[in-house]
């Protein structure tokens, strides 16, 4: 449904826009309906810029994404606006979502002018409780009440809430729950969950490992703009292949295990590898198992990959 | 017993009366002792280690004592606590970037920092620069700007700063929200090397993150509303919580491995209460699943196992 095929992006810096600084760098997946994707990196990592060209507010420099075949940089007009009717996203500061001057509702008045003009009140009314409804709230504790009245969760659902009166196909979700409490973030998890259950593909970017396993079908770890390891979430976690992962997975502080535990079951040799031994050598991502992708193993690190020397250098230029 | 608190209770003052943040806390924080302190936003956490250091302008000491060293800290007298303050506690705030002046090069503002209190700067340069190195930065850092510095590198240069003359507590208040997972851990195992060097005596560790006081702290207690409600060592509260409140809020955690189709984690219904008129009696009454009538009284917070204290009439 959702494609990025080979994607970059860079931003000018300097004065003059004289130099180009690489966010994202040639990165690819798909998207198919009822599929959650985390794009899992740290801060600089790109997972942010990539959303922002899925929903269309960045440009993409290099590389295409199309959405059900049609590539979204040619929409314009009508076009765009029927592509934000099915593709919408959310973001990771609820409080700044919301004008404080105005009821918080007013997200689904807007709505209702930009994409409804026609709609009878009853009518609406009812598609808005629904809406409420299916992301667990009530309609008469949330609905004209101010953005400060409400609690985080509450507004992030409200948000969620406001895309879902779109049929939306897709959601893109930029680290939404990370700026709420402990007791109500699983609250808002579960609601992915659900949403992905009706058919819907949720594009779920986060920095927390924990969160993106918990919720995803399909993990991307990004580096520096490069995609690290890509594949199954069961896959991705359970043999995590590439050095970067792996010192993510030991880093993420968890209950029940002590960072020595970890880190003891994670430091095994880590082989050869996979891109340059593999025949194809030169391709980004080598395929280690079924439905899950290596990079380079040396990708990031200022060092040559040892591997490479091994492949004939002619051939295994990236 | 290197800190000592009784009875503390810290108002905000607000226009519709006052807001009670930190309301009766008791505890101590033994010599050598790792404390995290975890919590909701608005359970008062914060202003538990803000009061230990500097009362700010709205808020109200209302009574409760803190002996530090088995001596009282006038922490009511912002112009006593002087003696006190960065010599004896310390504090590591939780954006290192604004705790640093933007315009001055990180040497001259340790500088500034150290004669303000009469202490010359030579004196301690040497140790500055080694203890620089332990926590992985090299001494260029005290001559460049805050700018030039990535949000890790500031945390570390904050931390040493903060406890370049041996304070005997140490207050870290969610140092390490707004860091990647890498620098993150190296940033929490930066503070368990200043305990093991003798930097500190004791530290009390502010987080959200329950897992992380979990990878370094030696006890953990648990606030709700402003109150306490559990605190053990951190092996029995993580493993065997009591407090309803606690075994809630471990049991909502994801955790890398669970699955959402696997095992479904549920959060805690409701909200907690607001702390401008607090009900009576149990304040985590109304979310509780175990709650029954004895909850309207309220319940102390009791010892109810070696070194485990909890408030709650189900667990004593």
């Amino acid at each position: 449904m959702l494609r990025l095929d080979g994607i970059s992006k860079s931003f000018r810096i300097g004065v003059l826009g004289s130099r180009y600084v690489p966010a994202v760098r040639d990165v690819s997946f798909e998207l198919r309906p009822g599929e959650v994707v985390s794009l899992i990196g740290e801060s600089g990592s790109g997972k942010t810029t990539i959303g922002r060209m899925v929903l269309r507010l960045l440009p993409v420099s290099r590389g295409t994404i199309t959405f059900d075949g049609k590539d979204i940089a040619a929409f314009h007009g009508r076009g765009l606006k029927d592509y934000y009717r099915t593709v919408q996203g959310v973001f990771q500061d609820p409080f700044s979502s919301y004008n404080p001057v105005f009821k918080a509702d007013r997200v689904f008045a807007m709505i209702r002018t930009g994409y409804f003009p026609r709609i009878r009140d009853a009518v609406w009314r009812e598609k808005v409780e629904d809406a409420l409804i299916a992301v667990r709230l009530r309609p008469e504790t949330v609905l004209d009440k101010y953005p400060h009245q409400l609690s985080g969760g509450q507004l992030q659902r409200l948000l969620i809430a406001r895309a879902l009166l779109l049929d939306i196909k897709l959601l893109v979700a930029d680290e939404i729950i990370s700026m709420l409490d402990a007791s109500t973030r699983i609250d808002v998890l579960n609601l992915l969950g659900d949403l992905k259950e009706r058919g819907l593909a949720i594009l779920f970017i986060t920095h927390d490992l924990a969160l993106g396993n918990y919720v995803s079908d399909q993990t991307v770890i990004l580096r520096r703009g490069n995609v690290v390891e890509a594949g199954a979430t069961g896959a991705v976690f359970g043999n995590p292949t590439h050095p970067y992962t792996r010192r993510l997975l030991s880093s993420v502080p968890q209950l029940h295990r002590k960072w020595e535990q970890v880190e003891s079951e994670l430091s095994g040799v880590a082989g050869r590898c996979p891109v340059h031994t593999a025949n194809d050598a030169g391709a980004a991502l080598a395929e280690v198992s079924d439905d899950h992708r290596v990079a380079c193993l040396a990708l990031g690190e200022d060092r040559p990959c040892p591997d490479s020397a091994a492949v004939s250098a002619g051939t295994a230029g990236r | 017993m290197t800190l000592r608190v009784t009875g503390l209770k810290v108002y905000y003052r607000t226009l519709r009366g006052d807001v009670r943040a930190l309301d009766d806390v008791t505890f101590g924080v033994e010599d050598g002792e790792i404390m995290g302190v975890a919590g909701e936003s608005g359970c008062g956490k914060s202003t538990l280690g803000k009061s230990l250091i500097r009362l700010d302008g709205r808020m109200r000491y209302v009574e409760g004592r803190v002996d530090l060293d088995y001596k009282e800290l006038p922490i009511w007298d912002d112009a006593d606590m002087n003696d006190f303050r960065y010599k004896e506690v310390s504090l590591i705030p939780q954006y290192a970037m604004s705790a640093l002046n933007p315009t001055r090069k990180i040497g001259l503002m340790v500088r500034d920092l150290l004669e303000s209190r009469g202490i010359p700067f030579d004196t301690v340069s040497a140790e500055l620069e080694r203890r620089l190195g332990l926590v992985g930065l090299d001494r260029e850092v005290l001559g460049r700007y805050p700018i030039e510095l990535s949000g890790g590198m500031k945390q570390r240069a904050v931390m040493v700063l903060a406890t370049l003359l041996n304070p005997s507590l140490l207050i870290a208040d969610e140092i390490t929200s707004a860091l990647d997972v890498s620098t993150q851990r190296a940033v929490a195992e930066a503070l368990v090397g200043f305990r093991d060097n003798g930097f500190v005596d004791s530290l009390i560790v502010i987080t959200h993150d329950i897992s992380l006081v979990y990878q370094i702290a030696d006890t953990i207690m648990v606030m709700y509303a402003g109150k306490l409600a559990e605190k053990a060592p951190t092996d029995v509260l993580v493993n065997s919580p009591r407090h309803p409140y606690t075994q809630l809020l471990i049991s909502s955690l994801p955790e890398v491995g669970v699955r959402y189709e696997g095992k479904r984690l549920s959060g805690i219904p409701g909200s907690p209460p607001a702390l401008l008129n607090p009900p009576s009696g149990c304040r985590f009454r109304d979310r509780c699943p175990v709650a029954f009538d004895k909850c309207g009284e309220e319940p102390p917070f009791v010892e109810i196992g070696p070194d485990h204290f909890a408030a709650c009439w189900r667990a004593s």
